[in-house]
Protein backbone atom coordinates (compact mmCIF):
# COMPACT_ATOMS: atom_id res chain seq x y z
CA UNK A 1 0.00 0.00 0.00
CA UNK A 2 1.10 3.38 -1.26
CA UNK A 3 1.75 6.17 1.64
CA UNK A 4 -1.19 8.13 0.35
CA UNK A 5 -2.95 5.12 0.74
CA UNK A 6 -2.70 4.77 4.49
CA UNK A 7 -4.70 8.37 4.42
CA UNK A 8 -7.33 7.60 1.77
CA UNK A 9 -8.12 4.36 2.89
CA UNK A 10 -11.99 3.61 1.75
CA UNK A 11 -14.66 2.01 4.16
CA UNK A 12 -15.23 -0.94 3.28
CA UNK A 13 -18.51 -0.74 2.75
CA UNK A 14 -18.12 1.85 0.21
CA UNK A 15 -16.08 -1.05 -1.45
CA UNK A 16 -18.40 -3.12 -0.63
CA UNK A 17 -21.71 -1.36 -2.44
CA UNK A 18 -19.30 -0.55 -5.77
CA UNK A 19 -18.90 -3.90 -5.75
CA UNK A 20 -22.40 -5.16 -5.98
CA UNK A 21 -23.25 -2.11 -8.18
CA UNK A 22 -20.71 -3.42 -10.69
CA UNK A 23 -21.71 -6.87 -10.74
CA UNK A 24 -25.54 -6.71 -10.42
CA UNK A 25 -25.62 -4.46 -12.76
CA UNK A 26 -23.91 -6.94 -15.24
CA UNK A 27 -26.34 -9.86 -13.98
CA UNK A 28 -29.43 -7.71 -14.19
CA UNK A 29 -28.23 -7.44 -18.22
CA UNK A 30 -27.64 -10.85 -18.10
CA UNK A 31 -31.41 -11.92 -17.06
CA UNK A 32 -32.92 -9.17 -18.69
CA UNK A 33 -33.63 -6.43 -16.45
CA UNK A 34 -33.77 -3.38 -16.99
CA UNK A 35 -31.29 -1.79 -15.02
CA UNK A 36 -30.22 2.16 -14.80
CA UNK A 37 -26.61 2.00 -15.18
CA UNK A 38 -26.34 -0.87 -18.06
CA UNK A 39 -29.66 1.18 -19.82
CA UNK A 40 -27.53 4.34 -19.19
CA UNK A 41 -24.27 2.82 -20.87
CA UNK A 42 -26.21 2.26 -23.99
CA UNK A 43 -27.91 5.20 -24.75
CA UNK A 44 -24.72 7.45 -23.84
CA UNK A 45 -22.81 5.15 -26.45
CA UNK A 46 -25.37 5.40 -29.24
CA UNK A 47 -25.42 9.25 -28.66
CA UNK A 48 -21.49 9.03 -29.02
CA UNK A 49 -21.92 6.75 -31.59
CA UNK A 50 -23.44 9.49 -33.99
CA UNK A 51 -20.13 11.37 -33.98
CA UNK A 52 -17.19 9.15 -33.45
CA UNK A 53 -17.18 5.55 -33.40
CA UNK A 54 -15.91 4.15 -29.74
CA UNK A 55 -15.56 0.56 -28.49
CA UNK A 56 -17.72 -0.80 -26.43
CA UNK A 57 -15.94 -1.66 -23.92
CA UNK A 58 -14.18 1.89 -23.33
CA UNK A 59 -17.26 3.38 -21.85
CA UNK A 60 -17.06 3.29 -18.08
CA UNK A 61 -20.34 4.38 -16.37
CA UNK A 62 -20.51 4.88 -12.62
CA UNK A 63 -23.10 5.72 -10.36
CA UNK A 64 -21.93 7.19 -6.53
CA UNK A 65 -24.27 7.99 -3.89
CA UNK A 66 -22.30 10.71 -1.53
CA UNK A 67 -23.55 13.52 0.85
CA UNK A 68 -26.34 14.63 -0.18
CA UNK A 69 -25.37 14.47 -3.52
CA UNK A 70 -25.47 11.72 -5.85
CA UNK A 71 -22.63 11.73 -8.97
CA UNK A 72 -23.08 9.59 -12.64
CA UNK A 73 -19.49 9.22 -13.50
CA UNK A 74 -18.62 9.06 -17.50
CA UNK A 75 -15.33 7.46 -18.33
CA UNK A 76 -15.00 7.72 -22.56
CA UNK A 77 -11.93 6.55 -24.31
CA UNK A 78 -11.95 8.13 -27.72
CA UNK A 79 -9.79 6.42 -30.10
CA UNK A 80 -6.29 8.31 -31.64
CA UNK A 81 -7.82 11.22 -33.55
CA UNK A 82 -11.12 11.14 -32.83
CA UNK A 83 -11.03 13.91 -29.84
CA UNK A 84 -9.74 16.77 -32.71
CA UNK A 85 -12.88 15.78 -34.75
CA UNK A 86 -15.46 16.39 -31.54
CA UNK A 87 -13.42 19.43 -31.14
CA UNK A 88 -14.26 20.35 -34.76
CA UNK A 89 -17.88 19.84 -34.66
CA UNK A 90 -18.25 21.49 -31.21
CA UNK A 91 -16.47 24.80 -32.81
CA UNK A 92 -19.08 24.46 -35.72
CA UNK A 93 -22.34 23.39 -33.24
CA UNK A 94 -21.02 26.61 -30.72
CA UNK A 95 -20.86 28.93 -34.12
CA UNK A 96 -24.21 27.61 -35.63
CA UNK A 97 -25.99 28.92 -31.73
CA UNK A 98 -24.26 32.13 -31.67
CA UNK A 99 -24.60 33.05 -35.20
CA UNK A 100 -28.67 32.11 -34.62
CA UNK A 101 -28.93 33.76 -31.08
CA UNK A 102 -27.04 37.31 -33.26
CA UNK A 103 -30.02 36.96 -36.00
CA UNK A 104 -32.36 37.36 -32.96
CA UNK A 105 -30.75 40.41 -30.94
CA UNK A 106 -30.84 42.25 -34.69
CA UNK B 1 -59.92 -10.00 1.72
CA UNK B 2 -56.99 -12.08 2.80
CA UNK B 3 -53.64 -11.63 1.82
CA UNK B 4 -50.99 -13.99 1.36
CA UNK B 5 -47.62 -12.95 2.10
CA UNK B 6 -44.24 -14.37 1.13
CA UNK B 7 -41.00 -14.06 2.83
CA UNK B 8 -37.94 -14.73 0.42
CA UNK B 9 -34.49 -14.25 0.48
CA UNK B 10 -32.14 -16.47 -1.87
CA UNK B 11 -29.70 -16.52 0.52
CA UNK B 12 -30.61 -18.92 3.72
CA UNK B 13 -30.27 -17.68 7.58
CA UNK B 14 -30.81 -14.52 6.82
CA UNK B 15 -34.00 -14.42 8.91
CA UNK B 16 -36.42 -15.43 6.81
CA UNK B 17 -38.32 -18.32 9.62
CA UNK B 18 -37.49 -15.90 12.52
CA UNK B 19 -39.04 -12.88 10.55
CA UNK B 20 -42.41 -15.32 9.37
CA UNK B 21 -42.61 -16.10 13.36
CA UNK B 22 -42.49 -12.80 14.19
CA UNK B 23 -44.61 -11.40 11.27
CA UNK B 24 -47.47 -13.47 11.80
CA UNK B 25 -47.61 -13.36 15.70
CA UNK B 26 -47.43 -9.58 15.59
CA UNK B 27 -50.15 -9.28 13.26
CA UNK B 28 -52.29 -11.82 15.28
CA UNK B 29 -51.27 -9.43 18.04
CA UNK B 30 -53.27 -6.49 16.54
CA UNK B 31 -56.00 -8.89 16.33
CA UNK B 32 -56.07 -10.35 13.11
CA UNK B 33 -56.42 -13.80 12.23
CA UNK B 34 -53.52 -15.28 10.33
CA UNK B 35 -51.94 -18.22 9.51
CA UNK B 36 -47.62 -19.04 8.80
CA UNK B 37 -46.83 -21.95 5.97
CA UNK B 38 -43.84 -22.85 6.21
CA UNK B 39 -42.56 -24.23 2.77
CA UNK B 40 -39.27 -25.50 3.49
CA UNK B 41 -40.12 -29.16 2.85
CA UNK B 42 -37.66 -31.63 4.38
CA UNK B 43 -36.32 -28.49 6.02
CA UNK B 44 -38.84 -27.38 8.36
CA UNK B 45 -38.15 -24.76 11.66
CA UNK B 46 -41.11 -22.56 11.77
CA UNK B 47 -42.58 -25.17 13.95
CA UNK B 48 -39.50 -25.60 15.99
CA UNK B 49 -39.39 -21.62 16.24
CA UNK B 50 -43.21 -21.22 16.66
CA UNK B 51 -42.55 -23.99 19.77
CA UNK B 52 -45.44 -26.47 18.23
CA UNK B 53 -42.66 -29.06 16.85
CA UNK B 54 -44.57 -31.39 19.51
CA UNK B 55 -47.88 -30.61 18.02
CA UNK B 56 -47.47 -31.71 14.39
CA UNK B 57 -49.65 -34.64 13.38
CA UNK B 58 -50.51 -33.97 9.56
CA UNK B 59 -48.30 -30.95 7.74
CA UNK B 60 -48.40 -29.01 4.16
CA UNK B 61 -47.84 -32.06 1.90
CA UNK B 62 -50.78 -33.95 3.69
CA UNK B 63 -53.15 -31.57 2.85
CA UNK B 64 -52.02 -30.90 -0.88
CA UNK B 65 -52.33 -34.55 -1.28
CA UNK B 66 -55.68 -34.93 0.41
CA UNK B 67 -54.40 -37.10 2.98
CA UNK B 68 -55.71 -34.96 5.26
CA UNK B 69 -58.13 -31.86 5.58
CA UNK B 70 -56.92 -28.22 6.48
CA UNK B 71 -58.21 -27.76 9.76
CA UNK B 72 -56.70 -31.30 10.94
CA UNK B 73 -52.70 -29.90 10.10
CA UNK B 74 -53.26 -26.63 11.32
CA UNK B 75 -52.23 -25.61 14.68
CA UNK B 76 -53.43 -23.59 16.95
CA UNK B 77 -50.95 -21.18 19.07
CA UNK B 78 -51.43 -21.80 22.69
CA UNK B 79 -50.34 -18.22 23.45
CA UNK B 80 -51.70 -16.32 20.85
CA UNK B 81 -55.40 -16.25 19.92
CA UNK B 82 -55.69 -15.77 15.97
CA UNK B 83 -52.62 -17.19 15.29
CA UNK B 84 -52.10 -20.60 13.53
CA UNK B 85 -49.23 -22.49 11.78
CA UNK B 86 -49.52 -24.55 8.89
CA UNK B 87 -46.16 -26.71 8.90
CA UNK B 88 -43.93 -28.83 6.66
CA UNK B 89 -43.26 -32.37 6.09
CA UNK B 90 -39.93 -33.31 7.06
CA UNK B 91 -39.72 -36.62 5.82
CA UNK B 92 -41.09 -35.27 2.53
CA UNK B 93 -39.16 -33.70 -0.58
CA UNK B 94 -40.51 -30.38 -2.31
CA UNK B 95 -41.53 -32.48 -5.16
CA UNK B 96 -44.36 -34.38 -3.31
CA UNK B 97 -46.09 -30.36 -4.04
CA UNK B 98 -48.17 -30.10 -6.69
CA UNK B 99 -48.45 -26.95 -8.36
CA UNK B 100 -52.46 -27.55 -8.76
CA UNK B 101 -52.60 -29.18 -4.56
CA UNK B 102 -50.48 -26.11 -3.36
CA UNK B 103 -53.42 -23.70 -5.78
CA UNK B 104 -56.22 -25.18 -3.69
CA UNK B 105 -55.05 -25.12 -0.64
CA UNK B 106 -53.61 -21.41 -0.75
CA UNK B 107 -57.38 -20.62 -1.91
CA UNK B 108 -58.34 -22.44 1.49
CA UNK B 109 -56.22 -20.85 3.69
CA UNK B 110 -57.32 -17.30 1.58
CA UNK B 111 -61.27 -18.10 2.57
CA UNK B 112 -60.09 -18.62 6.60
CA UNK B 113 -57.76 -16.21 7.13
CA UNK B 114 -56.89 -12.22 7.36
CA UNK B 115 -53.51 -12.87 6.40
CA UNK B 116 -51.47 -15.74 5.01
CA UNK B 117 -47.96 -15.72 5.66
CA UNK B 118 -45.40 -18.05 3.66
CA UNK B 119 -41.70 -18.81 4.96
CA UNK B 120 -39.77 -19.65 1.61
CA UNK B 121 -36.86 -22.17 1.93
CA UNK B 122 -33.71 -20.80 0.54
CA UNK B 123 -31.94 -21.12 -2.90
CA UNK B 124 -34.29 -19.75 -6.14
CA UNK B 125 -35.52 -23.32 -7.04
CA UNK B 126 -38.68 -24.82 -7.34
CA UNK B 127 -39.41 -24.72 -3.38
CA UNK B 128 -38.88 -20.97 -3.15
CA UNK B 129 -40.81 -20.18 -6.65
CA UNK B 130 -43.62 -22.54 -5.05
CA UNK B 131 -43.85 -20.33 -2.14
CA UNK B 132 -44.08 -16.87 -3.47
CA UNK B 133 -46.41 -18.26 -6.66
CA UNK B 134 -49.33 -16.86 -5.34
CA UNK B 135 -48.12 -14.23 -3.03
CA UNK B 136 -49.65 -10.32 -3.08
CA UNK B 137 -46.54 -9.08 -1.39
CA UNK B 138 -43.00 -10.02 -0.95
CA UNK B 139 -41.14 -9.70 2.17
CA UNK B 140 -37.39 -9.71 1.04
CA UNK B 141 -35.39 -10.14 3.79
CA UNK B 142 -31.76 -9.20 3.74
CA UNK B 143 -28.41 -8.76 5.88
CA UNK B 144 -26.24 -6.03 5.15
CA UNK B 145 -23.47 -8.28 3.29
CA UNK B 146 -22.70 -8.51 -0.14
CA UNK B 147 -23.94 -12.07 -0.61
CA UNK B 148 -27.18 -11.77 1.07
CA UNK B 149 -27.85 -8.56 -1.26
CA UNK B 150 -26.73 -10.34 -4.28
CA UNK B 151 -29.19 -13.04 -3.72
CA UNK B 152 -31.89 -10.68 -2.64
CA UNK B 153 -31.54 -9.05 -6.23
CA UNK B 154 -32.22 -12.74 -7.89
CA UNK B 155 -34.92 -13.46 -5.63
CA UNK B 156 -36.45 -9.56 -6.58
CA UNK B 157 -36.09 -10.63 -10.33
CA UNK B 158 -38.14 -13.91 -9.73
CA UNK B 159 -40.59 -12.29 -7.70
CA UNK B 160 -41.02 -10.48 -11.17
CA UNK B 161 -40.98 -12.76 -13.34
CA UNK B 162 -42.17 -16.21 -12.20
CA UNK B 163 -45.16 -15.53 -9.63
CA UNK B 164 -48.84 -15.88 -10.65
CA UNK B 165 -48.92 -11.77 -10.33
CA UNK B 166 -46.13 -11.52 -12.63
CA UNK B 167 -47.98 -13.83 -14.87
CA UNK B 168 -51.17 -12.17 -15.09
CA UNK B 169 -49.32 -8.97 -15.93
CA UNK B 170 -49.34 -6.79 -12.22
CA UNK B 171 -46.64 -5.49 -10.37
CA UNK B 172 -45.80 -7.52 -7.28
CA UNK B 173 -45.93 -5.25 -4.12
CA UNK B 174 -42.32 -5.94 -2.69
CA UNK B 175 -41.21 -4.67 0.67
CA UNK B 176 -37.52 -4.54 2.09
CA UNK B 177 -36.47 -6.20 5.47
CA UNK B 178 -32.97 -5.76 6.33
CA UNK B 179 -32.21 -7.94 9.24
CA UNK B 180 -28.86 -7.81 11.97
CA UNK B 181 -28.26 -4.14 11.17
CA UNK B 182 -25.67 -2.56 13.05
CA UNK B 183 -25.91 0.69 13.78
CA UNK B 184 -22.47 1.33 14.64
CA UNK B 185 -20.70 -0.82 12.41
CA UNK B 186 -22.54 1.13 10.00
CA UNK B 187 -21.65 4.22 10.88
CA UNK B 188 -18.00 3.33 11.18
CA UNK B 189 -18.08 2.52 7.60
CA UNK B 190 -17.85 -1.80 8.42
CA UNK B 191 -21.23 -2.60 7.24
CA UNK B 192 -23.43 -1.55 4.42
CA UNK B 193 -25.57 1.33 5.24
CA UNK B 194 -29.77 0.95 4.99
CA UNK B 195 -29.47 3.98 2.16
CA UNK B 196 -26.57 1.48 0.35
CA UNK B 197 -28.93 -1.17 0.16
CA UNK B 198 -32.17 0.45 -0.44
CA UNK B 199 -30.54 2.14 -3.31
CA UNK B 200 -28.90 -1.32 -4.99
CA UNK B 201 -31.95 -3.15 -4.48
CA UNK B 202 -34.62 0.04 -4.96
CA UNK B 203 -37.45 -1.73 -3.31
CA UNK B 204 -39.36 0.09 -0.37
CA UNK B 205 -38.31 -0.38 3.12
CA UNK B 206 -40.64 -1.95 5.66
CA UNK B 207 -38.74 -2.36 8.54
CA UNK B 208 -35.12 -2.62 9.94
CA UNK B 209 -34.52 -4.92 12.76
CA UNK B 210 -31.26 -4.01 14.72
CA UNK B 211 -28.96 -7.16 15.46
CA UNK B 212 -30.03 -8.46 18.69
CA UNK B 213 -29.53 -11.44 20.80
CA UNK B 214 -33.49 -11.39 21.76
CA UNK B 215 -33.48 -13.30 18.47
CA UNK B 216 -31.67 -15.99 19.75
CA UNK B 217 -33.32 -16.32 22.87
CA UNK B 218 -36.84 -16.14 21.59
CA UNK B 219 -36.07 -19.03 19.25
CA UNK B 220 -34.48 -20.94 22.09
CA UNK B 221 -37.75 -21.00 23.80
CA UNK B 222 -39.92 -21.44 21.17
CA UNK B 223 -41.69 -18.46 21.17
CA UNK B 224 -41.99 -15.78 18.12
CA UNK B 225 -39.36 -12.46 19.50
CA UNK B 226 -42.55 -10.17 19.23
CA UNK B 227 -44.57 -12.47 21.88
CA UNK B 228 -41.49 -13.36 24.08
CA UNK B 229 -40.59 -9.86 24.76
CA UNK B 230 -42.66 -7.36 22.88
CA UNK B 231 -40.37 -4.19 24.29
CA UNK B 232 -37.27 -5.48 23.17
CA UNK B 233 -35.64 -3.54 20.20
CA UNK B 234 -36.51 -6.14 17.11
CA UNK B 235 -39.60 -6.85 18.55
CA UNK B 236 -40.54 -3.26 18.30
CA UNK B 237 -39.34 -3.08 15.11
CA UNK B 238 -41.38 -6.13 13.75
CA UNK B 239 -45.02 -4.91 15.44
CA UNK B 240 -44.13 -1.80 13.37
CA UNK B 241 -43.75 -3.64 10.05
CA UNK B 242 -47.06 -5.32 10.89
CA UNK B 243 -48.93 -1.72 11.19
CA UNK B 244 -47.22 -0.68 8.12
CA UNK B 245 -48.55 -3.87 6.48
CA UNK B 246 -51.94 -3.32 7.63
CA UNK B 247 -51.95 0.27 6.32
CA UNK B 248 -50.62 2.19 9.56
CA UNK B 249 -48.54 5.25 9.10
CA UNK B 250 -45.49 5.03 11.39
CA UNK B 251 -42.27 6.34 11.63
CA UNK B 252 -39.03 4.90 10.27
CA UNK B 253 -36.71 4.52 13.26
CA UNK B 254 -33.67 2.29 13.90
CA UNK B 255 -35.26 0.35 17.73
CA UNK B 256 -32.13 0.49 20.38
CA UNK B 257 -31.84 -1.76 23.23
CA UNK B 258 -32.08 0.46 26.24
CA UNK B 259 -29.14 0.43 28.08
CA UNK B 260 -29.47 0.12 32.23
CA UNK B 261 -26.97 2.62 33.78
CA UNK B 262 -24.98 -0.22 34.97
CA UNK B 263 -24.96 -1.39 31.51
CA UNK B 264 -23.74 2.14 29.98
CA UNK B 265 -21.10 2.40 33.23
CA UNK B 266 -19.25 -0.42 32.35
CA UNK B 267 -19.36 -0.15 28.81
CA UNK B 268 -21.10 -3.46 27.61
CA UNK B 269 -21.92 -4.06 23.94
CA UNK B 270 -26.03 -4.53 23.74
CA UNK B 271 -25.67 -7.28 21.23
Amino acid sequence: MSILGIFQKRNSSAVARDRLQLILAHERAETGRPDLVIQLREEILAVIANHVSVEPDKVKVTLERGVGVSTLGLDIELPLGASSKLDAKLASKIAQVADRAAKKAA
Amino acid sequence: MAKVLVVTSGKGGVGKTTTTAALGAALAQGGQSVCVVDFDVGLRNLDLVMGAERRVVYDLINVVNGDAKLPQALIKDKRLDGLHLLPASQTRDKDALTDEGVARVMDELRAKFDWVVCDSPAGIERGAQLAMHHADVAIVVTNPEVSSVRDSDRIIGLLDSKTAKAERGEEMEKHLILTRYDPTRADRGDMLKTEDVLEILSIPLLAIIPESQEVLRASNVGCPVTLNNPLCAPARAYADAAKRLRGEEVPMVLPTERKSFLDKLFMRRAA
